[in-house]
């Protein structure tokens, strides 16, 4: 199964911050979540390539919901 | 002449055999238990003490117990000695002894040294490494009246009586899992420590799953992810280190006032307050950074760093007297609030409550989270717990409006209607109800609605101004007298020391009752 990284809280999605081929260390932000009135930094809990993105910008999220697959 | 020789001779022989005891005692476990012990990276038990203690310690309470088995001391020391100048009791598991189990002998220096530290007042520090309760000794030891069971009954007595600090150096599972969670603090140490109810081995054996002890209970997953550790610390040394530093805020007892120490000023690198906080309400920023520009340098201590990051609570020192510090960290979630958080605040205040230590509110707070996920996961309760605590709390207590200071969160982050000694407002807050656009759509929401949809936007966006010029922050003093002053941000720190210095004059009060019925 590919690894993800999951929305923290729920709200929408404001900026995805990487795009597909991109790579990204642990604790890189890569998208920008907007919630409670709040810009909400995700950082990467890993470290990789990202393989898809799961999430439009705009798209609304619930926690844990993947935002984007990495390998 | 004669019976006066055997006598001597029998004197002689009994200080001999009390020599050889000692050593033996005093040696602790030798053999494979001492070398996998050493192997692992731990220190033996009385090296950690002999760290702990500023000199020494004062007295040790049954050396000789077990020893007519040769078991030295039974697996468990019981002593008194100073830490940072104050006396403080000890029971600390020897792992290379019994892998630490607790037998008879265990158990009742376990439980008399738990009874001596809450009549002389004392605070009581677990250095736990044990494998609990030794299961050949049950018949005896579980379902009676003098049962293991009393350790966590005298935990209970002495809550908020005397400080009571775990170091978790080890295993401690089953029910010696709760001897860490009945602590007002634990400090675990990473790769070493674990916690759990019910062993990996049984777990696979009856509900089949297959996990290792780290991913079962260890350190790091308690620190990070189920709460039950506070502090997370890579080695034995640095764990005592840590139950040293906590202990320097607190009082030996819920009679007593912490200690007051010469003050220090904050880190000379610590960013002005007045860059720090971004004046856009939707910016994140650190509040570790404000901590800093605020506290004595040093001196923060984070419980729970790891844990609920949307909130910050750690002890400090401001002008040498010692505070606790509940702050919205925006770097994190936004800083709204959730249930671990505020489960992580609600008791952190109880804490410093029960101690007669200070509160300090950085408040910077969009309000509770909502949503269904949420409500599911019991957001009311564990937000009535925060507000329970806050309001509760007799503590001298002081809110600084930092930003935002909307809804619910206002008043759980100690808002002026939960009576804190002082509100104060820093030039950046922004207190209300709810945010402009919130607050635009709930007032105008059928308006907007009969609006073409080409000027709907216009509308929204000038109601919005409109809205966020009447959440002013001089308006919200000066008006209901939210906030005692509003403060320039280079002024916040020693107006903090001021007002903390004379509230402490005030006594701290208790409602005369059995208990509250606390929501949890």
């Amino acid at each position: 199964m590919a690894k993800t990284i999951d929305a923290v809280m729920a709200g929408t999605l404001f900026r995805m911050e990487v795009k597909v081929g991109d790579t990204f260390d642990f604790g890189d932000v890569v998208a920008i979540l907007e919630s409670m009135k709040m810009e909400i930094a995700i950082e990467a809990d890993g470290a990789g390539t990202v393989e898809k993105i799961l999430v439009a910008e705009g798209e609304t999220v619930d926690s844990g919901t993947p935002l984007l697959a990495y390998k | 002449m004669g019976t006066g020789k055997v006598f001597e001779m029998a004197e002689t022989s009994k200080s001999e055999e009390l020599a050889r005891r000692r050593e033996v005692a005093l040696a602790g476990g030798q053999g494979k238990s001492r070398e996998r012990h050493l192997a692992a990276g731990k220190l033996l038990v009385r090296q950690r003490l002999e760290l702990l203690f500023d000199d020494g310690y004062e007295f040790e309470d049954g050396l000789l117990a077990a020893s007519e088995s040769g078991l030295p001391a039974d697996g468990i020391i019981t002593c008194i000695g100073k830490v940072n100048g104050r006396e403080i009791a000890v029971i600390a598991n020897d792992a290379t002894v019994k892998a630490g189990t607790w037998g008879r002998q265990a158990l009742a220096k376990f439980n008399r040294m738990q009874d001596r530290a809450q009549d002389l007042g004392l605070p009581l520090l677990f250095l736990v490494d044990s494998a609990g309760a030794r299961i050949d000794e049950q018949k005896t030891l579980f379902l009676g009246r003098n049962g293991w069971g009393n350790i966590w009954h005298k935990q209970v007595q002495a809550s908020g009586v005397i400080p009571q600090v775990c170091v978790l150096f080890g295993p401690s599972p089953a029910g010696a899992a709760y001897v860490p969670a009945l602590c007002d603090i634990t400090i675990m140490v990473d790769k070493q420590a674990s916690a759990y109810l019910g062993s990996p081995r049984m777990a696979k054996m009856t509900i089949f799953e297959d996990v290792t002890d780290e991913q079962m209970g260890g350190a790091r997953l308690h620190c990070a992810v189920s709460g039950v550790g506070d502090v997370l610390v890579p080695d034995d040394a640095a764990g005592i280190a840590a139950a040293r530093h906590y202990l320097s805020f607190l009082p030996s007892n819920w009679t007593e006032k912490p200690e007051v120490v010469a003050p220090v000023a904050p880190r000379a690198d610590a960013k002005p307050i007045g860059t720090i906080v971004p004046p856009q309400q939707n910016v994140a920023f650190d509040v570790h950074e404000l901590i800093d520009a605020l506290v004595d340098e040093g001196s923060f201590f984070e419980v729970k760093t790891l844990f609920a990051k949307e909130m910050t609570t750690g002890l400090a020192r401001l002008g040498g007297q010692a505070v606790g510090i509940v702050a919205n960290n925006s770097r994190h979630k936004g800083g709204v609030l959730f249930n671990d958080s505020s489960d992580k605040a609600a008791r952190f205040i109880w804490m410093c409550n029960a101690f007669n230590i200070p509160l300090l509110f950085l408040q910077d707070i969009s309000g509770y989270m909502i949503g269904s996920s949420v409500e599911k996961a019991g957001i009311i309760r564990h937000g009535a717990k925060l507000l329970s605590a806050v309001c509760e709390a007799s503590v001298p207590r002081i809110c600084v409006l930092v930003r935002k200071a909307y809804g619910g969160g206002y008043l759980a982050m100690s808002g002026a209607p939960t009576h804190p000694d002082a509100m104060l407002a820093l030039p950046t807050a922004m207190p209300a109800l709810v945010g402009p656009e919130a607050a635009v759509n709930a007032i105008h929401y059928n308006q907007i609605m009969e609006l073409p949809e080409a000027e709907r936007a216009a509308f929204v966006a000038a109601k919005r101004d409109e809205y966020a010029a009447d959440i002013d922050v001089f308006k919200a003093a000066a008006d209901p007298f939210a906030a005692e002053d509003v403060v320039a941000p280079e002024a916040l720190r020693d107006d903090l020391i001021r007002r903390f210095r004379i509230y402490g004059r005030r006594p701290a009060t208790t409602i005369q009752r059995r208990s509250a019925v606390h929501p949890v």
